[in-house]
């Protein structure tokens, strides 16, 4: 039976979310002060060599990412922003962390500033976490108390500050540069990438953007080093991951484990199996942006290089089980539905195509078998179109779950036998 | 403007430096102490002003995020959870109970103005879908049982 491994999750549940004395007596801020006495490069190259990868979905080498805004430039203004807008449907990690461990996420973000030499720090939580707002606020307010955040922290001579933006209820808002645009209190319009945030980010100046799980695994790796933390997990994607399982499970919830962990593990040691005595029939693995997988797919171990050889998405770690009963198209039919209306219009591809597919899948289900196969392969040839054509990466998602859902069910979707 | 908003708006906007990077935190904070859960013309004048911004800039910022109104609502706003594991598992369900319950359509408000049902997406508490919040509470797993439960609490 698999076990769950908390690294990022280590203090959720077993202190008190509120009191930073019991972070501290769980080594809280040790790896912070253990920073400020080294070198800047020595954070960001225990980070590389940790091989520790963005949780938001992306899956980017966070050192790398670090080490590229450290160095662009020496004595100029540069920021840190927390990503903390957690919408793409079935993902509620993030949450979990800044509800019961705030202090890890600022300790992480502390952490990051100072390897990057940032003055300011911003957390973008989304307008609807009532909860996470409230807790980091007053863990952002004891940090300030006990001087690990404000002027000179801990006598290092290093100033940073952090501050809570709210998002107010647009998806789009954790790409990151439309998040950008959205912290300089504008619409949340996607600019054109490059440049990248490194190179011209808020306020075109550099700025460091990583997810909260991402900040909150700084402190453990910093304090028991990269070498701990890469024997965890599959080779190429190192560590553990939150895993947060919903849909048609006995027990769903939040399971951090090793990457090497398999579907099926997660699927029925964590999730307790298939609710009601039903079958398995699909998991939608990644969100809204992700892809359908069938029962073949249950020894895949959960590392982004592993599920990517079989044409599926980690994401932000979302699983969404689907038992035999459903109908998948109704699934399909929601999420563009999800597409369609956070589609900000700016370009044309998709503010079309998610209209137009979505009208398309809505009648299919009254098809006949061939009208149907006709539709799909039109509908995966525009979504193809979008891909190729769209100006952010909202766009270029719907081919995912489009596309994955007709390679590993495309006899249910196309049988008459419903 | 309401003998209310006169006063309160000053000493909310008085919190906020005048730089533009506020204007969604403003936008909340304004929003949360109007007893209707919107932004009013007014306000937005008085927002315009106080981060010197032309008011379209602001009636965009208002018209683009879901979160924010410029129509005034209920007293209690309920945003139930319709995006893809929600739907799965039941919003359908809520939407038509809390609907009829209520009388009203969804996007409207009760003729008492004590509630405005909206549909929203993904809420982040997909394990316990169907999920929806009231004000800045959440729930989950909503049954019909449920529903007439929370309701009574408002
Ligand atoms: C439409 C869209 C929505 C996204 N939403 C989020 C989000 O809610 N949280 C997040 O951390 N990253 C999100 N991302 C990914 C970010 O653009 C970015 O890759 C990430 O914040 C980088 O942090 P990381 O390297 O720590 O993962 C989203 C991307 C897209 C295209
Ligand atoms: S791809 Fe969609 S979300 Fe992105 S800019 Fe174009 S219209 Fe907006
Ligand atoms: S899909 Fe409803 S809370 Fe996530």
């Amino acid at each position: 039976m698999a076990k769950e491994v908390r690294i990022a999750l280590r203090n959720s549940g077993v202190i008190n979310p509120e009191s930073i004395d019991e972070y501290i007596n769980a080594d809280g801020y040790q790896a912070l002060r253990k920073s400020l006495r080294s070198s800047q490069s020595g954070i960001y190259d225990e980070i590389i060599e940790s091989g520790l990868r963005g949780r938001g979905g992306a899956g980017f080498p966070t050192g790398t990412k670090e080490k590229t805004t450290a160095l662009i430039c020496a004595d100029c203004e540069k920021y840190v922003v927390c990503n903390a807008d957690e919408g793409e449907p079935g993902t509620f990690k993030d949450r979990v962390i800044m509800e019961t461990d705030p202090h890890s996420l600022i300790e992480g973000m502390i952490i990051a500033g100072y390897s990057i030499n940032a003055t300011r720090g911003f957390i973008y939580i989304r307008g609807e976490y009532a909860l996470s707002i409230e807790r980091v606020q007053h863990a952002i307010n004891k940090a300030r108390e006990y001087k690990f955040l404000g002027t000179n922290i801990l006598g290092s001579g290093f100033d940073f500050d952090i501050e809570i933006r709210r998002g107010a209820g647009s998806y789009l808002c954790g790409e990151e540069l439309t998040l950008l645009e959205s912290l300089e209190g504008k619409r949340g319009y996607p600019r054109i990438k490059p440049p990248y945030p490194a190179e011209k980010g808020l306020w075109g100046k550099p700025t460091l953007i990583n997810n909260v799980e991402t900040l909150a695994n700084f402190p453990p790796i910093i304090l028991n080093g990269a070498v701990w933390y890469k024997s965890i997990g599959t080779d190429k994607s190192p560590g553990t991951k939150i895993f947060t399982l919903s849909g048609d499970l006995c027990n769903p919830g939040y399971y951090e484990t090793p990457t090497s962990i398999t579907l099926g593990e997660l699927i029925y040691d964590f999730g307790g199996g298939i609710r009601n005595g039903k079958r398995f029939k699909a998991a939608l693995l990644g969100g809204a942006a992700g892809t359908f997988a069938s029962d073949k797919f249950l020894d895949v171990q959960m590392g982004y290089d592993k599920l990517k050889e079989q044409g599926l998405t980690l994401g932000s770690g979302a699983i969404v089980v689907i038992d035999e009963t459903r109908d998948l198209i109704e699934t399909l039919e929601s999420i563009l539905k999800f597409f369609k209306h956070e589609s900000c219009g700016k370009c044309i591809p998709c503010r079309i195509g998610t209209t137009q597919i979505y009208h398309d899948i809505c009648c299919f289900n009254e098809m006949s078998v061939i009208d149907r196969d006709k539709t799909y392969k039109n509908i995966l040839n525009q979504a193809e179109v979008m891909a190729k054509t769209s100006l952010c990466p909202l766009g270029q998602s719907p081919i995912l779950p489009l596309k994955s859902l007709w390679q590993n069910f495309s006899d249910d979707l196309v049988s008459t036998s419903k | 403007m309401g003998k209310w908003t006169c006063l309160m708006v000053n000493e909310i906007l008085k919190k906020f430096p005048k730089s533009k990077d506020y204007l969604l935190e403003i936008l909340h904070e304004l929003q949360n102490n109007d007893p209707k859960q919107y932004i009013s013309a007014e306000n937005i004048r008085a927002i315009a002003q106080h981060l010197n911004i032309c008011q379209s800039q602001v009636y965009g910022v208002v018209g683009y995020y879901s979160m924010l109104s410029a129509k005034p609502r209920g007293k209690n706003l309920i945003r139930v959870c319709n995006s893809p594991v929600c739907k799965m598992i039941g919003s359908e369900h809520t939407i038509n109970h809390l609907t009829k319950k209520l009388k009203v359509q969804l996007g409207g408000t009760t003729t008492d103005g004590k509630f405005t049902v909206e549909e929203c997406e993904c809420l982040g508490n997909c394990s316990q879908a169907p999920s929806l919040m009231v004000n800045s509470k959440l729930y989950g797993n909503l049954t019909s049982e449920s529903l007439d439960d929370l309701l009574k609490e408002f």
